[in-house]
């Protein structure tokens, strides 16, 4: 081959693998752009503060906003002592070569890769029709109490959902701590439990928060979960109960988009709901992305 | 000898005091805590599996069900009508219901086709790009946006398709359904891009710079490094990569079930409306009776869609294992 040629090819193939990375940049540009560009101008304040009207046609994503706010709040403090701890036993407690810490593992990852409608699936089997109906049966609740969709359960369902997120970026953050801090506290006569809550979590909180923020981000923009374990069409009211049914930025996303009498009409509110729910995603992940180059940037000076 | 050994390490042993044994235990009590929530993970797969199957055996142990919605019923050609030739049709809740899932699978199999076909080429020479080619400014820059991009949800992306897309791709290409397997498909390529680049590109740096350099040194130029050493070296990682965007789109369900159409046709044509197995399941679910054959045949396609993933997940951490291992000597 000549020189010529060669360089031919090089050019092509850089700007051929260029142009794909620029697909990629373009088509978030795009979508930001359009959802803003349609969104924007209905995003006002009475649309965040009022409930639908006019069969959905008209008003606001008050209740949407709220109850994805509750149900992922309650995600929160179900996954977090959970992700946590299990990856404290990964990289703290578990022996080296460990058969738990590796079928653990191995367990993350498969989680990780379940389809979010399996979830949903999961959610109804396990947590409405088994552990639901039992609590009816044992509290002796005559009709359906707990065996129904809502928000405990949809949050649940969500919990089991965002585990490898927190499992994996706390692990991550565990890692970042150096082994010096550990010895030095052990040395000093400090327990292993000791050290773990006054010198490893504290060390590691950045990075663990990091990973709440990004399974918050996961979970509020999961639909499929959350079908048919607790999210509701219409309701004016906010969820008053654990198990109460609850309204959900996506879902309405989904009603509006698809379920809508007059395309035209509701139009302007499913652009603004929309861009609600990506501010929300976005913000966290931006958080994310903050707590983690601060606390790079602190790691690196400190070295 | 052995015995005044083990007498005399028994000595060593200093007596411990009622607080510092109390402190042992607590110290105990604490790891066994700890090991027990690490069982967690493990408990929720096995528990996901158990509970969707238990609900999909009705199909098998039910009479009822069994007749309704055997094996043959679900995978081999049945005669709808009589007189007309034998055909493959899910129409579930008709008066006599006709359950086979090869419509859903053909309509899966072509959403996946195209989002793979877009992806993939995408995925791959992005990561190919930042990892090789981009200056570095441009690189910081990357990622971020993949992560954005990675963050959309997925109800956004296929309200996106259905919105804007379907009339695009139905103007360009002149197909005479708006809602169909060609615009699902484009839409799953936004969701699985993001995850195809990341773990591309995981395995494109971690090719050591010994193995550039020296191929620099040989006279190659940089694009014959790119393509001929640093490729080749992270295809199982690459490969892995493909695979976990496979099973990502197998499994998406919002995109398919906003952008597809939703009609079971059996075609091979990417113009013509199309269900899938995930949007069949997020559809169905809300209407049907608990316990009914049909409720079980959801569960059913639920477990289909699980061992199909499980399986895909596998593979794709095995090879990426194997990079790893191949290419620093360590598997982590």
């Amino acid at each position: 081959m000549t020189y010529t040629s060669r360089r031919a090819i090089g050019l092509a193939l850089t700007s051929l693998t260029g142009l794909a990375a620029f697909l990629m940049v373009a088509m978030l540009v795009i979508i930001l752009l359009d959802v803003v560009a349609n969104g924007a101008s209905h995003v006002t304040w009475t649309f965040l503060t009022q409930p639908p009207s006019d069969g959905m046609m008209g008003g606001g994503i008050f209740p949407a906003i709220v109850g994805t706010a509750a149900l992922t709040l309650l995600m929160t403090l179900a996954v977090m002592p959970v992700g946590v701890l299990t990856a404290v036993y990964l990289h703290e407690y578990a022996p080296p070569g460990s058969l738990l810490a590796r079928w653990v593992r191995v367990a993350v990852v498969n989680l990780a890769g379940v389809p979010s409608i399996v979830f949903g699936l999961f959610g109804l089997g396990f947590f409405i029709l088994f552990v639901g109906r039992g609590m009816d049966r044992v509290l002796g609740y005559e009709e359906m109490h707990w065996a129904q969709p809502g928000i405990l359960w949809a949050s649940l369902t969500l919990a089991v959902l965002t585990l490898p997120v927190v499992i994996v970026s706390t692990e991550e953050a565990l890692r970042a701590v150096p082994l010096d801090h550990r010895t030095a506290s052990l040395a000093l006569g400090a327990t292993q439990s000791q050290t773990l809550v006054r010198v490893v979590l504290p060390g590691a909180l950045p990075g663990i928060l990091t990973g709440a923020v990004l399974a918050i981000s996961r979970g509020a923009g999961e639909v499929a979960p959350i079908l048919f374990t607790g999210a509701a069409y219409f309701l004016p009211d906010l969820p008053s109960h654990l198990n109460s049914q609850f309204m959900h930025l996506g879902y309405h996303t989904y009603v509006l988009a698809t379920q809508s009498p007059d395309v035209e009409a509701t139009r302007p509110l499913l652009y603004a709901t929309v861009l609600v729910l990506l501010m929300l995603t976005f913000a966290l992940n931006l958080v994310a992305v903050i707590i983690r180059t601060r606390t790079r940037r602190k790691a690196a000076g400190a070295h | 000898m052995q015995q005044g050994l083990a007498e005399s390490s028994m000595a060593a042993v200093p007596r411990l005091s009622p607080a510092a044994r109390r402190r042992q235990l607590r110290e105990k009590v604490i790891a066994g805590f700890i090991t027990l929530m690490a069982f967690t993970g493990i408990a929720a797969l096995i528990l996901i599996i158990v509970f969707v199957a238990k609900e999909a055996l009705a199909l098998f142990l039910e009479e009822e069900a069994r007749h309704e919605a055997s094996l043959s019923k679900m995978f081999l050609p049945q005669v709808v009508r009589q007189g007309k030739p034998a055909a493959f049709v899910w129409q579930p809740v008709s008066s006599v219901p006709k359950v086979s899932m090869i419509p859903l699978f053909i309509g899966t199999l072509k959403t996946t086709i195209v989002s793979m076909v877009v992806a993939v080429p995408v995925g791959v020479f992005g990561a190919l790009y930042a990892a090789e080619f981009a200056p570095r400014r441009l690189r910081e820059l990357l990622k971020p946006v993949i992560e954005l991009l990675a963050g959309i949800p997925s109800v956004v992306l296929g309200f996106f398709a259905l919105m804007v897309m379907a009339t695009v791709l139905q103007d360009t290409f002149g197909l005479h359904t708006r809602l169909n397997a060609l615009v699902a498909g484009v839409g799953l390529a936004l969701a699985i891009v993001p995850v195809i680049f990341t773990v591309a590109e995981d395995s494109l740096t971690a090719v050591p710079r010994s193995y550039r350099e020296a191929s620099l040194a040989l006279g190659a130029t940089p694009w014959e490094t790119a393509w001929k050493v640093v490729l080749p070296a992270a295809a199982p990682g690459i490969l892995a990569a493909c695979v976990l965007g496979f099973g990502r789109a197998i499994g998406e369900t919002m995109i398919v079930l906003m952008a597809s159409g939703n009609a079971a046709i059996v075609s091979a044509s990417l113009g013509d409306s199309v269900r899938s197995l995930s949007a069949t399941i997020a559809a169905e679910m809300g209407e049907v009776v608990v316990g009914s054959p049909h409720y079980s045949l959801l569960f059913f396609i639920g477990v289909q869609l699980f061992l199909f993933t499980f399986v895909l997940n596998m593979l794709a951490s095995t090879w990426t294992k194997k990079v790893m291992k191949r290419l620093t000597g360590s598997a982590s």
